[in-house]
């Protein structure tokens, strides 16, 4: 899937995935996909509702060799 | 203002004394409703941590000037960040070390009480999911039963009293936790004992654990009379020790009994179980103290933190026992279940040692209520 922007959040604990995704969320425009790369597994349920309370899309998630893959369109 | 650490350790002597405590809960809205810290005096209040990254004015007028206020998430950071945010704010505020992490694996020993020939039991409080487990002492050894994952803590409380565990034992498979079980008996030599209708898939040594059999733990006679019970899995096993205490396992709770369909066969056991709690246990003394596997609710806790109750008593109170009407009771046993434990099958292969997940993955599998039960 295409992004506009890839976020490596691999390797942070939470909330630092979701400060970070926020933060990159900012400076994109509405419509346009962030690829957030995390190793926290709390981080899958967290962006998922950080999402939906934001108003953001949660286009797709994928688990790949213990990494979590997430696209999110900016709402 | 500074932000304090409290431990697990804390927030159970909170719950077991019936202290006043305010917790913001800021994992997600999910995680919090499928399981939280609960007490008598404990008020909670969950938003999630992203909803506050912009700050925290928005849950100012919720956060109590009058009590303890405590932060909890499901590790720490996220609680950690608030709580300084929170202290900014002016607010005097802890977060809860290691996060529901740690909460789900604390122990807290109680002791029930002693022995007819010298020696103790005590029994091990999980507040967080709900798990009971044993140790009986006596004359420099101990027996462990139903233990949980964390191992450790078993081998230092017999440490610091200066026992030997000799034997291990496990009432049935468990569903809903893993057994540290196995873990115990390797590393004392102990026995480690299992019903063996239970164990048919298990792929490690262990001692056929059946009714009738006793087994002697110290040189003063206290026997463990093992009680065939089926119901909640086909080979549940109750104890009864110095004659005085009734381990039920996953068999009869303080105010609820156990499920029979956490092996896929409730259709099966439902008359195992009934058979258990209406005949087999009848026959039992009504002075035994009924010493379960697992609570419920905080309010089966006694004021000392222990979960136990004459056998009597719960013949009178408890309603699994009191339905007379067989196809009411199956009714009851097999319709309107609650949940599944989460992972519970992976949980069962597990305690088969079938599959040897890792240490981050079995606490991520134990992680929520334990739903052993029906009310």
């Amino acid at each position: 899937m295409n992004a506009d922007k890839l976020l490596d959040a691999q390797g942070l604990a939470c909330p630092m995935p979701i400060v970070k995704t926020k933060k990159a969320m900012n400076d994109m425009e509405t419509g346009q996909v962030l690829e957030i790369h995390a190793t926290d597994k709390g981080a899958k349920a967290d962006l998922a509702a950080w999402s939906r309370s934001g108003g953001h899309e949660l286009v797709q998630s994928i688990e790949e060799n213990g990494v979590f893959k997430f696209w999110i369109k900016k709402g | 203002m500074s932000v304090k650490e409290m431990t697990a350790k804390e927030v159970a002597k909170k719950v077991i004394n019936k202290d006043e405590l305010f917790i913001l809960d800021v994992r997600n809205e999910s995680d919090f409703n499928d399981w939280k810290i609960e007490g008598e005096n404990i008020e909670v209040f969950n938003t999630p941590y992203f909803d506050l990254l912009d700050g925290v004015e928005e849950i100012l007028d919720k956060i109590p000037t009058d009590r303890e206020v405590l932060v909890v998430c499901a590790k720490e950071g996220s609680s950690n960040m608030i709580a300084e945010m929170l202290s900014d704010e002016g607010f005097t505020v802890s977060y809860l070390k290691d996060g529901m992490k740690a909460w789900s694996e604390h122990l807290e020993p109680v002791k029930i009480g002693d022995l007819t020939n010298g020696g103790e039991i005590y029994q091990f409080v999980r507040l967080g999911k709900g798990c009971l487990s044993y140790m009986v002492v006596s004359n420099g050894e101990a027996a462990v039963i139903d233990s949980t994952r964390k191992s450790d803590i078993y081998l230092d409380f017999a440490a610091s009293l200066n026992v030997e565990i000799t034997h291990v034992f496990d009432t049935h498979l468990h569903a809903d936790h893993i057994s540290g079980g196995r873990e115990i008996a390797q590393s004392t030599n102990a026995t480690y004992w299992l019903p063996p209708k239970d164990a048919e898939e298990v792929v490690f040594e262990y001692s056929p654990l059946e009714g009738g059999n006793v087994v002697t733990i110290g040189n003063t006679d206290i026997n463990i009379n093992a009680l065939y019970s089926p119901g909640h899995t086909i080979g549940s096993t109750s104890f009864v020790i110095d004659e005085k205490y009734l381990l039920s396992g996953d068999i009869l709770f303080i105010d609820s009994i156990g499920r029979p369909d956490l092996a896929g066969l409730a259709e099966d056991w439902v008359e195992d179980l009934r058979e258990t709690l209406y005949n087999r246990y009848r026959e039992l003394s009504d002075e035994l103290i009924v010493l379960p596997a697992h609570f419920m609710i905080v309010e089966e806790l006694n004021d000392d933190g222990s979960v136990a109750k004459p056998l009597g008593t719960l013949f009178a109170e408890n309603h699994g026992l009191n339905i007379a009407d067989e196809a009411e009771f199956r009714q009851m046993v097999t319709g309107n279940l609650p949940p599944q434990p989460n992972s519970y099958q992976e949980i069962r292969e597990t305690n088969m040692g079938k599959i040897t997940p890792d240490d981050d993955k079995q606490r991520e599998m134990e992680i929520g209520p334990n739903r052993c039960a029906v009310r």
